[in-house]
């Protein structure tokens, strides 16, 4: 390219052009233009489509799928947007169209009444088991009385052994 | 030929593990030297063969053998060595195989490490994994033999999967495979204790080590899969609660409280019965976690249902393992004794509140993901269980965990009081909240997540300092650095670990809040900024590599006006599949990842380009790392180098000690096999 240029400038504009690129080479080049012509809508549509299914792909939401189902499924998506649909009212039409499969946030109902539950019963029931076990324990520990001679075992294990647990 | 070798290599070894799983354990049972002495030399003839079976399905590989139906399905001549080799566990059958074959692996280093154990106790816990190995090889043999001949040969094979075709497949695979069998020794130990009714502080110190480093193996297998997702899958996620992430997952969640309780253990002697019930679990969930995503059940229930050899065998499989121990649970573990006393506050207590949030946060992702194959097969309808639902379930769960983890390590043994804990703490909650406040500032925007997030890393980070201060105001006399060094090194590895699960938070919650991206369309010469740089098309041009053609972006990106590197994402076509990959090109920083991917080309050499600024992402895996440090430092601790004698004589007054301690009654029963 410099050979060029010095076939066709003389030198004094081939300095001034080449301090020209070297100092601001940022001048001459051309800020992207964004795929999305609305940013907004377009941040609204991802956020929505981040918890939707693709349904052609393995396990991937519409918003990360470059699959073609996934590219005309945002398409759509937009174009509702673009229609003043609300959020709620395309995510219902799209269960419409596909099931419940398209929704990353399984719907409430009684067919998942247990995954929801689920949690908070392992936790109250594991936290019910757990406290009462230590209940009990700590009793049962504490109830049966040690003999005369287990007691004066156990302490002379206990003033040899200090410190070993520790 | 070799095939053939190997297949026969497998039924040999079959024939080995049958021995190592029957002979050694009767022979404990009934006291018979000869059938005990059995073990070691048997489980070193299964790893032979095992190794020859697998080193001839490698070859077959590596020569590009079509003729086996196995590479004819997975393989292609064009494909590099190191793929072709990788190919190997890149199948069904094949991965079945290296899982027994580190089996086997993991027995012979049990078979070598255990001199100082009682023959008895190396015989049982040699016998469960050859059991579990007779398992293993049965399925491979009957229902999905790597070997099978595909006549007549096909002309060529149709590759393996281009998303495979990466480093990632060569190490991340037989890491988490080291992770999942690993758990077999545990749970191999947890059997024999069973078996034997001997479950002393001794027990636990054996054990202990041995969990630890499946423990990190399956720490490590994660942290790469993530890694290798983040950087394959095009787009940056890190983590998508796929089910087959969650499948390696639960056995680290169940392994980290293992890990825990058996702390406990070998300290305390209590938590006997649990421990054994955790490593039961652990080593259950590996081998559902290996099934559910070899079996082909997650693609879809029918396809499975069709097949129908591989599912029964495999519930078959899984009912015998889980059933038979939890039979043998239920009628020992009330036997076990019940250990040291302690109370309702005390850092048992706490380690235990842990454990169990640890194990309903491991039970509500095994529901969320077994949900919908279970709806699917009763035909309830098609529903899917995403990020949005294991999110909204794991974050309040982890959240009072990671607290207590600041809390326990400072919290006594036995008996601990909350306002003298309170009183302690105070500063490091402060310091952290202020922190944690302040923070989100200094990062450009105050969001309220962030600064929760923050919050949790900063509180375990506080905490580990006031733990460390207070350790060395009580280690006596000594400069800072005798102090220091006084430590012992599985002091030092719980406070590393720790410290790695704050920077994993700080790199989950940093990068969630602040990351920014654009998808843009570049022109030649064109640029987009971002997080302070600037980023130039110098257009694309087509390379072509050894199977695949490709389209080569290059992309200059600029600080200030100056160049500081060249990107070069590339979005490759293979030959064999006819495939498109895109293969980012990411720029890795200490406090930020520059991230471009290419998207569709458009007219006049101008095409898609994602550009993303992830701050602080790599802090998610070299946190990740901490914790695997921590658990070599671990078992690098110098009690499990002592002296055969001396540990011997020091356990037996420890385990007499709790005897005696603990109901007398209830410890004494179950002596005998």
């Amino acid at each position: 390219m410099s050979l060029d240029l010095r076939n066709t400038c003389n030198g004094k504009q081939l300095i001034l052009l080449l301090i020209f690129v070297l100092l601001s080479p940022l001048n001459w080049a051309k800020e992207a233009m964004p795929v999305a012509e609305d940013p907004v809508l377009e941040r609204r549509m991802i956020a929505l489509s981040e918890d939707l299914r693709c349904l052609v792909c393995q396990n991937e939401s519409l918003a990360g799928s470059r699959a073609d189902f996934a590219n005309d499924l945002r398409r759509e998506i937009r174009e509702q947007m673009q229609a003043n649909k609300s959020d709620k009212e395309i995510v219902d039409f799209l269960v419409a169209r596909y099931g419940d499969f398209v929704l990353y946030r399984p719907p409430v109902k009684p067919a998942t009444y247990l995954l929801w539950a689920g949690p908070f019963v392992f936790l109250l029931t594991g936290a019910g088991i757990l406290f009462f076990y230590l209940k009990r324990r700590r009793k049962q520990i504490e109830e049966p009385p040690l003999t005369e001679e287990q007691h004066r075992h156990a302490e002379a294990l206990l003033k040899e052994d200090k410190g070993n647990n520790a | 030929m070799i095939p053939e070798l190997g297949n026969f290599a497998l039924i040999l070894a079959l024939l080995l593990a049958i021995t190592q799983g029957t002979l050694p354990i009767i022979g404990a049972a009934r006291g018979i030297p000869s059938w005990i002495a059995l073990a070691r030399p048997v489980v070193q003839g299964q790893f032979v063969f095992l190794a020859i079976a697998f080193g001839c399905l490698a070859y077959s590989f590596v020569n590009n053998d079509f003729s086996v139906m196995n590479v004819a399905r997975n393989s292609n001549s064009e494909l590099p060595i190191q793929y072709r080799i990788a190919a190997s566990w890149g199948s069904h059958e094949g991965s079945l195989l290296l899982w027994v074959f580190m089996l086997s692996a993991w027995s012979v280093a049990v078979s070598v490490f255990s001199r100082h154990l009682p023959d008895e106790m190396v015989a049982r816990v040699l016998g469960v994994m050859g059991l579990v190995s007779v398992g293993f090889i049965l399925f491979l043999l009957v229902t999905s033999n790597p070997f099978d001949r595909l006549l007549p040969a096909a002309f060529e094979g149709s590759d393996l999967n281009p998303l495979l075709q990466d480093p990632g497949m060569v190490i991340h695979p037989p890491m988490l495979y080291m992770g999942y069998v690993g758990f077999s020794v545990a749970f191999a130990f947890a059997i024999a204790a069973l078996l034997s009714g001997e479950m002393d502080a001794a027990w636990a110190r054996w054990s202990r080590p041995w969990t630890t480093v499946a423990w990190v193996f399956l720490t490590i297998g994660i942290m790469l899969g993530s890694w290798w997702a983040y950087y394959e899958l095009g787009w940056g996620g890190w983590w998508f609660w796929d089910p087959v992430e969650n499948a390696s997952f639960l056995p680290w969640l169940v392994g980290t409280a293992l890990v825990h309780s058996l702390a406990v253990t070998e300290k305390r002697g209590s938590f006997k019965s649990w421990t054994v019930l955790l490593a039961i679990c652990a080593f259950s969930l590996s081998l559902l976690g290996t099934f559910l995503v070899r079996s082909g059940v997650l693609t879809s229930v029918h396809a499975f249902a069709t097949d129908p050899a591989r599912g029964v065998f495999i519930l078959a499989f899984l009912v015998i393992v889980i059933g038979s121990s939890l039979l043998l649970f239920a009628w020992r573990a009330p036997k076990v004794g019940l250990g040291g006393k302690f109370d309702l506050v005390s850092r048992e207590s706490m380690l235990l509140a842990n454990n169990l949030l640890l194990m309903v946060a491991a039970g509500s992702v095994l529901l969320g993901t077994l949900y919908p194959l279970i709806m699917d097969s009763l035909d309830l309808g098609k529903i899917s269980v995403g990020p949005p639902y294991f999110e909204a379930v794991f974050v309040p769960l982890m959240t009072p965990a990671i607290f207590l983890m600041g809390l326990g390590p400072l919290a006594r043994w036995k008996q601990a009081s909350l306002p003298e804990l309170m009183l302690r703490l105070r500063w490091a909650f402060g310091v952290s909240v202020v922190t944690a406040l302040l923070m989100p500032f200094i990062m450009g925007e105050w969001k309220p997540l962030v600064s929760f997030g923050l919050l949790l890393a900063f509180w375990v980070i506080a905490t580990i300092f006031v733990s460390i201060r207070q350790r060395l105001n009580n280690s006596g006399q000594g400069g800072l650095f005798t102090k220091l060094a006084r430590q012992s090194r599985s002091y030092y590895s719980m406070h590393l670990a720790h410290f790695g699960i704050a920077v994993f938070i700080i790199g989950v919650t940093l990068v969630n809040g602040y990351e920014t991206e654009k998808d843009v369309r570049m022109e030649i010469g064109s640029t987009v900024e971002m997080g302070g740089y600037t980023f130039r098309f110098n257009g694309a041009s087509p390379v072509s590599g050894p199977n695949y053609q490709a389209m080569r972006g290059d992309i200059e990106v600029l600080r200030n006006g100056e160049k500081i590197r060249v990107m070069q994402p590339e979005k490759r076509t293979y030959n064999a599949s006819g495939m498109a990959m895109t293969e980012p090109a990411i720029d890795t920083g200490f406090l930020r990842d520059l991230y471009v991917a290419l998207g569709e080309p458009l007219e006049d050499g101008a095409w898609v380009v994602r550009v993303y600024h992830k701050p602080f992402v790599d802090w998610i895996w070299f946190g990740c790392l901490l914790m695997a440090f921590g658990g070599i430092l671990a078992v690098t601790d110098r009690r499990y180098r002592l002296k055969v004698h001396t540990k011997h004589v020091e356990t037996a007054t420890v385990a007499d000690d709790k005897r005696v301690a603990s109901n007398p009654r209830l410890s004494t029963g179950g002596k005998k096999a």
